[in-house]
């Protein structure tokens, strides 16, 4: 396992402290080059905000971190261990499906849509993936699930189900179901964009919770606000290349790339 | 921002007394009027006929309501039935999963026996399994190196009720995969998406996620499957299984009272179906608790009709 690691670490020059590595990852849908080469480091526990105009390849880039996506070329490791493949000499063997969720599994992700299961309660949703998917005892789960619910706020809402919450406590219980996985990373993509404005707070607040509490996420957001304070790095992304990277705060105040002082412009 | 709104309005003492004056007349709608005498005139016309009538004999129907030949074929009608739906309702998923399979070999399949199923009339594919022995005399399974493992005279398997249960199941089969995979389809996307991105394999998406999901589509469709599928059992009639209807008919074409088994027949036929709304409409309610807005019209006039308990929300 960590013989796995290290050997991918001293092969691709991957940093010791690496939770999401990227190198050259594109992705193409027969003609449409959707993502043209994109390389990013995420440090274990730090946060990456990933800002850009729709149809930039933001999500789709996401989406490869946990191979719901396949890539069309280049390599992405989370954990310094690849997701959707098996290396062996200079071949990638795609995994096997079980093995392929049992990774998946460790890598959470959150939708624009919340993506909640209907027909399922709070709890219900909770205990899930970890009841069958790592065969936790029903009880075990339910104490971890309740100790999340509470972490998000939402400990009253255990028997309700999905559609008699708003969005945003919604999106809090989707938090704490993918985080009831324990996982090394958070994906989140636009997880506050079909939010009402004034439930996107509560989101967001979990979200900084969760930053200052040392998980790992990747965000791609409209929230530039949320960005600055939180993130560790900004990344801006436009037609499928990463065109300016940095701090934050730099890099909001004095923008390099006359694209992205011009999307920054139309966004604050 | 130059006008200056009032904090409040004021209304004068007249004017309120004018407005509570007002009355509301009612529209006036003739054409229902017309329509509802129409109605009650031909409803009283009817009545009359079937009253009046001495053909009708309804005392001769009423005493063979609980003939025991009548029973036995009510019997075989719901056990056809029950097995029938079961077994199509098995088959139908299977068939339905194929046709959302990514492989394109089996979404043919399924495509190619939805088509034919669906397509050809079930009475034909009742007398053509009937006639099975016609095609192949026997069914045997052989091995390399072992030799013949079984082997079975077509007729002797073939018996009317088992050739009845096997082409309306086949038949039925292609309707219930048709609702299935409508059922499937109507699941979001990005629930299934959200499973993947949790961990689950495809196989406990499809169990825990989708299917249970698409059960609240698939249950009103598959109540009026299972009310069509017990009407068309009478046509096990045409080989000679001895349901509901080839029983009635056995009688009278003894005793020529035709129309007093015919009333007989379409009685247990409209009891049974009205047993089964009400039962389609409780497993609606089940499958549909995350869902509590969902609530058909037709499910709240049977429910104010048989005045059931325990059903407000």
């Amino acid at each position: 396992m960590s013989d796995v690691k290290s050997e991918n670490r001293a092969r691709f020059g991957v940093p010791a402290d690496s939770m999401v590595f990227a190198r050259g990852v594109r992705k193409t849908y027969g003609q449409l080059e959707v993502l043209k080469g994109v390389d990013l480091d995420v440090p274990e526990g730090s946060v990456a905000c990933i800002i850009g105009p729709s149809g930039s390849g933001k999500s789709t880039f996401l989406r490869c971190i946990n191979h719901l996506e396949k890539l069309s070329g280049g390599i992405l490791l989370v954990d310094s261990q690849f997701v959707g493949y098996d290396l062996r000499g200079d071949r990638l063997h795609e995994v096997k499906d079980d093995l392929l969720c049992q990774r998946r599994a460790e890598i959470g992700m959150l939708f624009q849509s919340f993506n909640l299961f209907s027909h399922m309660t709070v709890m219900e949703n909770l205990i899930e993936a970890p009841t069958q998917v790592r065969r936790i005892p029903i009880e075990q789960a339910k104490t971890e699930a309740e100790v999340l619910l509470r972490r998000v706020g939402l400990a009253d809402k255990v028997d309700r189900y999905p559609r008699e919450l708003s969005g945003g406590q919604q999106q809090r219980v989707a938090i704490a179901r993918a985080m009831a996985m324990k996982p090394k990373v958070l994906l989140f993509d636009e997880p506050t964009s079909a939010l009402d404005p004034e439930l996107v707070g509560e989101v967001l607040q979990v979200m900084r919770d969760l930053a200052e509490s040392g998980m790992t996420m990747v965000v791609v957001t409209h929230e530039i606000g949320f960005a600055r304070e939180i993130g560790d790095q900004l990344v801006f992304m436009d037609g499928g290349v990463i065109v300016e990277r940095g701090a934050p705060r730099e890099m909001i105040a004095s923008p390099q790339s006359p694209r992205t002082r011009e999307f920054l412009s139309r966004v604050l | 921002m130059g006008v200056a709104h009032p904090t409040e309005i004021g209304v004068e003492p007249g004017a309120a007394a004018a407005v509570s004056r007002l009355t509301v007349v009612p529209q006036r709608r003739y054409g229902i009027w017309i329509g509802t005498a129409l109605a009650l005139l031909l409803a009283f016309l009817i009545i009359r006929a079937f009253a009046s009538n001495p053909a009708f004999a309804w005392g001769t129907a009423a005493g063979y309501l609980f003939h025991p030949s009548i029973m036995r074929g009510l019997g075989n009608t719901l056990m056809l039935t029950v097995i029938i739906m079961v077994l199509a309702i098995v088959v139908g998923t299977v068939i339905a999963i194929m046709r959302v399979s990514p492989s394109p070999v089996l979404r043919g399949f399924s495509g190619v026996y939805v088509w034919f199923f669906r397509g050809v009339p079930a009475l034909i594919q009742l007398i053509f399994w009937f006639n099975l022995s016609l095609l192949v005399r026997e069914i045997s399974l052989s091995l390399p190196f072992l030799g013949t493992l079984f082997s079975v005279r077509t007729n002797d398997f073939m018996t009317p009720f088992f050739s009845a249960v096997v082409a309306l199941s086949l038949c039925e089969a292609g309707y219930m995969a048709e609702i299935i995979r409508a059922g499937i389809k109507s699941v979001p996307s990005g629930q299934s998406e959200a499973a993947s991105a949790l961990g689950m394999p495809y196989r406990m998406i499809l169990k825990r996620i989708t299917l249970p999901q698409a059960m609240r589509f698939v249950l009103p469709p598959t109540g009026n499957e299972a009310i069509n599928l017990l009407k068309m059992t009478s046509l096990v009639t045409f080989i000679a299984v001895d349901d509901l209807f080839y029983t009635a008919q056995s009688i009278y074409a003894r005793t020529f009272e035709t129309i007093p088994l015919l009333i007989v027949v379409a009685f247990w036929y409209l009891a049974v179906v009205s047993i089964m709304s009400v039962g389609q409409h409780f497993l609606e309610r089940h499958f549909g608790r995350s869902d509590v807005r969902r609530d058909p019209l037709t499910m709240r006039a049977l429910r104010n009709a048989f005045n059931l308990r325990g059903v407000a929300r």
